[in-house]
C-alpha cells in the first residue's frame, strides 16, 4: 500500500520536459568536491556543521574523490605549484560538472598579487559562480550554492557546456 | 642581556664581533668561522643552544647603507631553558659557491637551508638534499631576490615525481635495492595529497609502503605559497597585518599580536596595561580556538565524528562572538602598531563568560569521550613516538615539542605581557606520542580559560592606544578638525610607521609553537625585508622521522595532531 504522493497519483501519468526532470534532480543532489586549501576551506567546513546545514539543499554528500562528485568547490588560494592539480581534478570529474570560486583568492587572486599566486582560478579552469570575501561567511558560500541551482534549472541536456574553454594549462 | 653575557660570547669567539640586539646576541662571522661558531653554540655547555629556529638569507641589493657583500644568512639558535637567543650573521660572497651547510648540526636546517636555497639561490656545500620547496620545481631564478618582479608568475605544469629522492631515503633507512624487488616485500609508493581529505590542505606525502608499514616518507609542501614575504616588502606595516590573519588562520588574531608586537619591541613603544591584557585575553582564547579545530578534525580522522560536533560547534558560535568584536568571523586584523583597534565593546565580559562555558561544556563532553575509550588509546599510545633529541633537533616548539617532554614555552621562559603574573601550568608529555600531542592540548585549553579569567579580573581601565601622533593615527575629530591630525593621518597612512634602520628578531607563543618575525628595516615605513618563522613548517620537517615505521593510517591522524596549517607552513 503506497502512502506519500504515489497513492494521491495511482496509475495517473504525468508530462513534463525532460531538462525540467532532470536538471530537478541535478539541483537538489549536488554532491560537491572539497578543494580546501586555505582559510576559505575553514568557512566551508562551518557551512556544512550544524548551524549553517548544508544538507538543507542536498549537498551535504562531500565526495573527495573527483569521479564521485559533480560540484566543485575550490576553498581558497591557487598557487602555480598546485595549477596542474586542480586542472587534472577537474578533469576527472564526470560531466555535468559545476564550478564555484570560493573566496577572493580563488576569483581573483585577492591580496595575493604576486610571482606565487594565481590571479583567479577562470585562467585554468571554467567557472560558473564567484563568492566574494576573504573569507566568505557560511551565508554566503550558501547564496552561491543558490546561485548554481538557479543556474542549472535553466540549462539543457542537449548541450556541452564549455567545451571551447582555453586556460593558462591548456 | 647584560654585559658579562655580551663579554663571554666575545671570549668564546675572539673572530666573530658579537653585538646585543634587543634581547637577542648577534654574532657576525666569517664563512669559515661558521661551523665552529655554530658548533660551539651548541655543544659549550655554557651556551648550550640546541634549537636553531630558523635560517633565511637577506638581499642588501637595494639597501642604502652599503655592506661587505650582497647577500647574507642568518641563524637564528636558542637555548632554551636559559632565554639565550643568538643570531649568526655570515656574509655570502659569491651565491653559487655558497657557504658550509648546518646539517651534521642541526636537523632543522634540512629545510631551513632549501627555503633560503629556493628563495635567494644561495648554495650550501654538501647539504644533503638542496632542492626547491616552497616554488615549483620547474620555477626559474631566486623571488626573494631584490632584482625578481613580484609579478612575475611562473607556470607550473606537471608534478615532480620525487621518485630519486624517495630511494635515497630508503637507501638511507637500510632497505636495500634486492629486498624492493624481492616478491615478499614489495615497496609500493604511494601518494597522500596533495589534494586529500587527510592533509587537511595542500601537503604531498609520499610514502614507500612494505605492506601497511611506512618504510620511507617523504613531504613535499609549499602548495599553498602566497609570498607573504615577498609582498611584505611593498607594504606599510600597518598593512602588513591583514596579511598576517592569514597565516595560521585557525588562529589569527595570534599573528596579528605576535606581529605587531615584534614591530613594537623595536620601536620600544610600551603599550598601554589594558591593551597588554586584551592582547594576553584574545591571544589565549584563540589559543582555545586553534585547538579546538586541531582536536575536532583529529578525532574525525580517527573515526569520531560525534567529537566533531561537540568541538567545531563551539567554534562555530565563537567565531560569532568574535564578529560582535572585530567586525569578521575569521580574518579579525584587530591589532594596530600601538594598541588594538578598538577596546571590548560593552557586555563583552558577560559574552565571553558564557562563550567560555559553553567552550568548557563541549570539551568535558569530548573528553568523556575519548579519555576512556579504547579505540583512541589504540590508535594513539606509543604511536608515531618522538623523542625530545629528536624534537629538538628539528625545531620543534609548542605543544608538539611539548608532548615530547621539554617544558619549553615562551610565555614561562621569556615572559610578555605580563605573563609571569598569571597563575597557570604548562603541560608536558611523557612519551612524544600522538596521545600526548592530543592531550596536551585538551589540557592547555583548561588552562588558557583559567588565564582568560584571571586576565579580565585584572585589567585595567584606560586607553587601548599609546599616545604617539608618529605611530598611532589620530582621532578622527582631529583629521577633520585640525591640520595637523590630517596631516599626521596623511603621513602614516601614505608612508607608514617609520621604523629605525637595522635588523631584529622577536618571537611569540602562538597556538602551534615559536612564531617568530625577522625584520630588516631600511628606516622607510615598510619593511626591508621580514621573515616569518613558523611553528609548522619546522615540525612538517620531522614529520618523516615520526611516521616511519608506523603504519599508513597512522600517518594520517599523526598529521592530525601535530596541526598542520597550510598558511603558515607555505606562507
Amino acid at each position: 500500500m503506497a502512502l506519500g504522493l504515489e497513492a494521491k497519483l495511482g496509475d495517473n501519468v504525468m508530462t513534463s520536459t525532460l531538462d525540467y526532470i532532470v536538471n530537478w534532480g541535478r539541483e537538489n543532489s549536488l554532491w560537491p568536491f572539497v578543494y580546501g586549501t586555505a582559510c576559505c576551506a575553514i568557512e566551508f567546513m562551518s557551512t556544512a556543521a550544524s548551524l549553517h546545514d548544508i544538507s538543507r539543499y542536498g549537498a551535504e554528500v562531500v565526495r573527495f574523490s573527483p569521479r564521485q562528485a559533480d560540484l566543485l568547490l575550490v576553498c581558497g588560494t591557487v598557487s602555480y605549484k598546485q595549477a596542474p592539480i586542480l586542472k587534472r581534478i577537474y578533469e576527472q570529474m564526470p560531466e555535468p560538472k559545476w564550478v564555484i570560486a570560493i573566496g577572493a583568492c580563488a576569483s581573483s587572486g585577492g591580496i595575493y598579487d604576486n610571482y606565487c599566486t594565481v590571479q583567479g582560478i577562470d585562467t585554468i579552469i571554467p567557472v560558473d559562480v564567484y563568492i566574494s570575501g576573504c573569507p566568505p561567511r557560511p551565508e554566503a558560500i550558501l547564496d552561491g550554492l543558490m546561485k548554481i541551482q538557479n543556474q542549472i534549472k535553466g540549462e539543457t541536456v542537449l548541450e556541452d557546456r564549455h567545451k571551447d574553454f582555453k586556460g593558462i594549462l591548456d | 642581556m647584560n654585559a658579562t653575557a655580551l663579554e663571554k660570547f666575545q671570549a668564546a669567539f675572539p673572530d666573530a664581533t658579537c653585538k646585543v640586539v634587543l634581547d637577542s646576541v648577534v654574532i657576525d662571522v666569517q664563512p669559515d668561522k661558521l661551523e665552529s661558531t655554530l658548533a660551539g653554540l651548541k655543544n659549550d655547555p655554557a651556551f648550550n643552544c640546541g634549537l636553531l629556529l630558523d635560517v633565511t638569507g637577506i638581499d642588501y641589493k637595494d639597501y642604502p647603507k652599503t655592506t661587505e657583500t650582497r647577500f647574507y644568512v642568518v641563524y637564528t639558535v636558542r637555548n632554551w631553558q636559559d632565554n639565550l637567543l643568538v643570531q649568526v650573521r655570515t656574509p655570502v660572497v659569491d651565491p653559487e659557491k655558497g657557504i658550509p651547510t648546518a646539517t651534521h648540526l642541526f636537523d632543522s636546517a634540512l629545510w631551513g637551508e632549501r627555503e633560503v636555497w629556493d628563495q635567494y639561490g644561495i648554495n650550501f656545500q654538501n647539504h644533503p638534499d638542496l632542492r626547491r620547496i616552497l616554488n615549483h620545481y620547474q620555477f626559474e631564478g631566486h623571488p626573494l631576490r631584490k632584482d625578481y618582479d613580484i609579478r612575475k608568475g611562473q607556470v607550473c605544469i606537471g608534478n615532480d615525481s620525487l621518485e630519486k629522492e624517495i630511494r635515497a631515503r630508503l637507501a638511507n633507512n637500510g632497505v636495500a635495492e634486492s629486498t624492493m624487488k624481492d616478491i615478499n616485500t614489495e615497496i609500493m609508493f604511494l601518494n597522500l595529497g596533495p589534494s586529500h581529505p587527510a592533509t587537511h590542505g595542500a601537503i604531498r606525502i609520499l610514502t614507500a609502503l612494505d605492506g601497511e608499514t611506512i618504510m620511507a616518507n617523504i613531504n613535499e609542501i609549499g602548495y599553498l605559497h602566497r609570498g607573504f614575504e615577498k609582498t611584505s616588502e611593498n607594504l606599510t606595516y600597518n598593512q602588513i597585518i591583514p596579511l598576517t590573519d592569514r597565516l595560521n588562520y585557525c588562529s589569527s588574531m595570534m599573528n596579528n599580536i605576535a606581529y605587531v608586537k615584534a614591530v613594537e619591541s623595536w620601536l620600544g613603544i610600551e603599550i598601554t596595561e589594558r591593551a597588554q591584557f586584551m592582547r594576553v585575553v584574545l591571544s589565549e582564547f584563540y589559543r582555545v580556538l586553534d585547538h579546538l579545530v586541531c582536536i575536532a578534525a583529529n578525532m574525525v580522522d580517527m573515526g569520531g565524528l560525534t567529537n566533531y560536533w561537540y568541538l567545531y560547534n563551539e567554534k562555530e558560535t565563537a567565531y560569532d562572538f568574535i564578529s560582535r568584536l572585530t567586525g569578521a568571523r575569521l580574518t579579525s586584523s584587530f591589532t594596530r602598531i600601538g594598541g588594538m583597534y578598538r577596546d571590548f565593546y560593552e557586555g563583552w565580559e558577560s559574552d565571553l563568560e558564557l562563550q567560555l562555558r559553553d567552550i568548557e561544556k563541549g570539551i568535558g563532553d569530548s573528553i568523556k569521550l575519548v579519555l576512556k575509550n579504547r579505540i583512541v588509546h589504540d590508535r594513539t599510545k606509543d604511536v608515531c613516538v618522538l623523542s625530545a633529541e629528536d624534537a629538538l633537533s628539528y625545531g620543534f616548539t609548542g605543544p608538539t615539542l611539548r608532548a615530547s617532554g621539554v617544558p619549553f614555552d615562551l610565555r614561562k621562559d621569556a615572559p610578555y605581557y605580563n605573563y609571569e603574573s598569571f597563575d597557570f601550568e604548562i603541560p608536558v608529555g611523557s612519551k612524544g606520542d600522538i596521545y600526548d600531542r592530543i592531550m596536551i592540548r585538551f589540557e592547555e585549553m583548561f588552562q588558557s580559560i583559567r588565564i582568560i579569567r584571571q586576565a579580565m579580573k585584572f585589567i585595567p581601565e584606560g586607553s587601548v592606544f599609546i599616545e604617539d601622533s608618529q605611530v598611532v593615527l589620530p582621532p578622527k575629530a582631529d583629521v577633520y578638525n585640525n591640520i595637523e591630525g590630517l596631516a599626521n593621518h596623511f603621513k602614516l597612512i601614505f608612508e607608514g610607521v617609520k621604523t629605525p634602520a637595522g635588523e631584529w628578531y622577536d618571537s611569540f607563543e602562538a597556538a602551534n609553537g615559536e612564531l617568530g618575525f625577522h625584520f630588516v628595516s631600511d628606516g622607510s615605513g615598510r619593511p626591508y625585508k621580514l621573515k616569518v618563522r613558523p611553528p609548522c613548517f619546522y615540525i612538517m620537517g620531522g614529520f618523516h622521522k615520526m611516521v616511519e615505521g608506523n603504519m599508513i593510517a597512522d600517518a594520517v591522524i599523526n598529521l592530525g595532531s601535530i596541526n598542520i596549517i597550510g598558511g603558515e607552513l607555505d606562507r
